[in-house]
């Protein structure tokens, strides 16, 4: 059986907001629907919101779901977070706020809330007239047939929800959950997004120790005390916080000159981009805080 | 811990009887003794776990000699489809059908990586092979036929007699997963065609852990585990005593049961069949409504999702099951009633109430009390309210690989 949170198991008892908002023709406000999912998928939900025209606000919100207790608990939920927003703060929502919302999902059931968000979004473009077809195909290349799945979707779920692996991304999108075939193109997704994170990563960094820091050119030799304070304080403050962020972590092991020896820790141990880690993440950090010579190592 | 539910959930486990608790208690505490020592201690053991394996072949009509025990039915299953593929070293091909238990279905997926050809029979919308798929699947390279003789899903029963002629024409050894048809059907080694058969003890009122499997005298056995000369060099392990004993009684209990309990349980199901079917609008009985199990009815219930309608059961203290993708840890809904070519609709929908001796009236009417009303309030939460609409027409297309 699935360990549902009590809130989880509210809502799906005793839904909120469930039902149609049929169009009244009321003056200044819209009714828009979103549909996802599919009968043969096991989960579908139709989402519909009034919106008042003149200030984009969503004044009510309804579901009607096919689906699994946390189909529709993330439902309801996914109603009742959205009720007073303007549509530009709720495309703002994210399938994580959904389930943070139900106090957690069985990891096996986030596409649950995945789902919620993608409704939220059709009902959105579907209001603003903008095709949601055209937006799925922008850079949309079919990866997992089984559930008609593609690499934008899941690179978006992979980015939001911070997943490292496949077995992560078929509970979010489902996308692997049927022949398998598609699981290590799926992997390689996942490295792309990390890797584009990472770089991304790199170049805010630059621009903020432009700003901020001043760099190591300006500076007077430093004594081997004032290196390692310094270096502790680079790997605490812009190093660490990324890799945690991924999983993994890094600890200064010993300092012997320009040679500086760290321990990868948790998920940067056995990531297959290790190398890659030690490299651009930390010894072209160190190389423009304090000093060119400097070489990293992994021990 | 909840136990005062009203469980319908017998394909999948069963309550272990009181007399069974009681004949093997005694092996778990004084009786400790290894049935294969050679000082009285030890020889009082031996003797009842050769009682066991009377009451065992009882049930199944078999000789004594022709019962191996083992620690479940997905041992029994790999056990005979090993010791079969041993036997007949120059054959290549098994035959087996699409809505077999994982047991049977993951071992031949392993062994078609190994070189083997695998024939998965298909089946029709009842759940039923076709004979003449079978027949044109047999060569002389047939090693092994496994089938199960009642499905857990649906309980459909397949025609084993006339399966085992055929298997029998072309020289193919038979094996039949009966774990779900044992105690529920008649079972006659004597005049069967079956070479193996396997049975587990927990879907018969004993402990898990514990299972049997039928070898026909005759037929060339190989261990699957090799060690000791346990069960005539059939399966090495020291003996599960308290294990066989409780399936040895538990044996003698469905035997003396048969009869009235299969009588009974049609009644009852029959019952709670009906009751839905009549007072549900769009929900289908899933399955052969004339083959099969007295005790299994697996029913469809249109437009909505079947663990939706589990959890709803369970707010009232109702067990069952479902072969809805989101109860079973995968994405996919079951590949029994996928095999079967059921609609999408039902698919999802579908709920398995599986009863037991222990079933009472009072259970089924409470179960035909609640159910209309979770069902109704499901479909008013969904957007699907018939097949017409374009939506499902658009997507059906999905996950149909």
């Amino acid at each position: 059986m699935w360990d549902y949170t009590d809130k989880v198991l509210e809502l799906f008892y005793d839904p909120k907001n469930q039902g149609a908002i049929e169009e009244t023709g009321e003056a200044g406000v819209k009714v828009a629907t979103g549909e996802v999912g599919s009968i043969a998928c096991g989960d579908a939900l139709r989402l519909h919101l009034k919106v008042e025209e003149a200030t984009d606000k969503i004044l009510d919100a309804r579901f009607q779901t096919f689906g699994c207790t946390s189909a529709i608990a993330s439902s309801s939920a996914l109603t009742e977070m959205v009720k007073g927003l303007t549509l530009d703060e709720a495309l703002g929502v994210t399938n994580k706020e959904i389930a943070d919302y139900l106090g957690g999902l069985p990891e096996a059931k986030m596409h649950c809330s995945v789902m919620g968000q993608e409704a939220l979004e059709a009902a959105i473009y579907n209001y603003r007239g903008i095709p949601l077809e055209a937006h799925d195909d922008e850079e949309g290349v079919l990866i997992c047939s089984c559930f008609g799945i593609t690499d934008a979707k899941i690179k978006k779920a992979v980015a939001q929800n911070n997943l490292f692996s496949a077995e992560q991304v078929t509970n979010y999108v489902k996308a692997g959950g049927g022949c398998g075939s598609c699981l290590t193109k799926i992997d390689d997704i996942i490295r792309e997004v990390k890797q584009e994170a990472a770089n991304k990563n790199l170049h805010s960094y630059k621009a903020k120790a432009k700003a901020e820091i001043p760099s190591s050119e300006q500076k007077r030799p430093l004594t081997t005390v004032q290196k390692i304070a310094l270096i502790q304080k680079v790997l605490d403050e812009e190093v660490r916080p990324v890799l945690i962020a991924d999983g993994g972590d890094v600890e200064l092991y010993d300092v012997e000159g320009d040679k500086i020896q760290v321990i990868l820790k948790g998920a940067c141990g056995s990531c297959s981009s290790s190398t890659a880690t030690l490299k651009i993440a930390i010894e072209a950090r160190l190389r423009d805080r304090i000093s060119k010579e400097i070489i990293v190592e992994a021990v | 811990m909840q136990n005062n539910c009203i469980y319908l959930d017998n394909n999948a486990t069963t309550k272990i009887d009181p007399q069974v608790v009681e004949a093997m208690m005694p092996y778990l505490t004084d009786y400790y003794a290894n049935p294969s020592s050679m000082h009285t201690f030890g020889g009082q053991l031996g003797k009842a776990v050769k009682k066991a394996r009377e009451q065992v072949a009882a049930l199944l009509g078999a000789e004594e000699s022709e019962i191996v025990f083992t620690s479940c039915g997905t041992e029994g299953d790999n056990a005979a489809i090993h010791a079969a593929l041993l036997a007949q070293p120059e054959k290549r091909h098994i035959i087996t059908s699409q809505v077999e238990h994982p047991a049977v279905l993951n071992v031949c997926k392993q062994l078609e990586s190994k070189g083997y050809q695998v024939t998965y029979l298909s089946v029709n919308a009842k759940g039923q092979i076709d004979l003449s798929e079978l027949e044109a699947s047999l060569t002389g390279n047939t090693a092994l036929v496994t089938v199960m003789y009642a499905n857990n899903e649906t309980g459909t029963i397949f025609p084993i007699e006339e399966i085992g002629a055929m298997v029998k024409e072309y020289g193919a050894l038979f094996h039949v997963d009966a774990v779900q048809a044992v105690g529920k059907v008649p079972l006659n080694m004597k005049t069967s065609t079956i070479d193996m058969l396997t049975i587990s003890g927990h879907k018969i009122h004993a402990p898990k852990g514990i299972g049997a499997l039928y070898v026909r005298r005759g037929v060339r056995f190989r261990p699957l585990l090799v060690g000791g000369h346990q069960e005539r060099g059939r399966r090495g392990g020291t003996e599960n005593v308290p294990g066989i004993i409780a399936l040895g009684k538990a044996a003698e209990l469905e035997l003396l049961h048969l009869e009235e309990v299969t009588q009974r349980l049609t009644k009852l199901r029959d019952r709670l069949e009906q009751s839905l079917l009549s007072k549900i609008p769009d929900c289908e009985v899933n399955g052969d409504a004339k083959n099969r199990l007295p005790n299994t009815t697996n029913i469809g219930f249109k437009y909505i999702e079947g663990e939706a309608i589990l959890l709803s059961l369970n707010k009232y203290g109702i067990c069952a099951s479902s072969g809805s993708a989101c109860t079973s840890g995968s994405l996919e809904p079951s590949h029994v009633l996928r095999a079967m070519g059921l609609p999408y609709t039902t698919l999802h929908g579908s709920i398995r109430f599986s009863l037991s001796r222990y079933t009472t009236e009072a259970e089924i009417d409470q179960v035909i009390a609640v159910m209309p009303e979770i069902v109704d309030r499901l479909r008013a939460l969904s957007p699907f309210k018939n097949d017409n609409a374009d939506w499902l027409q658009q997507q059906s297309m999905v996950s149909s690989h």
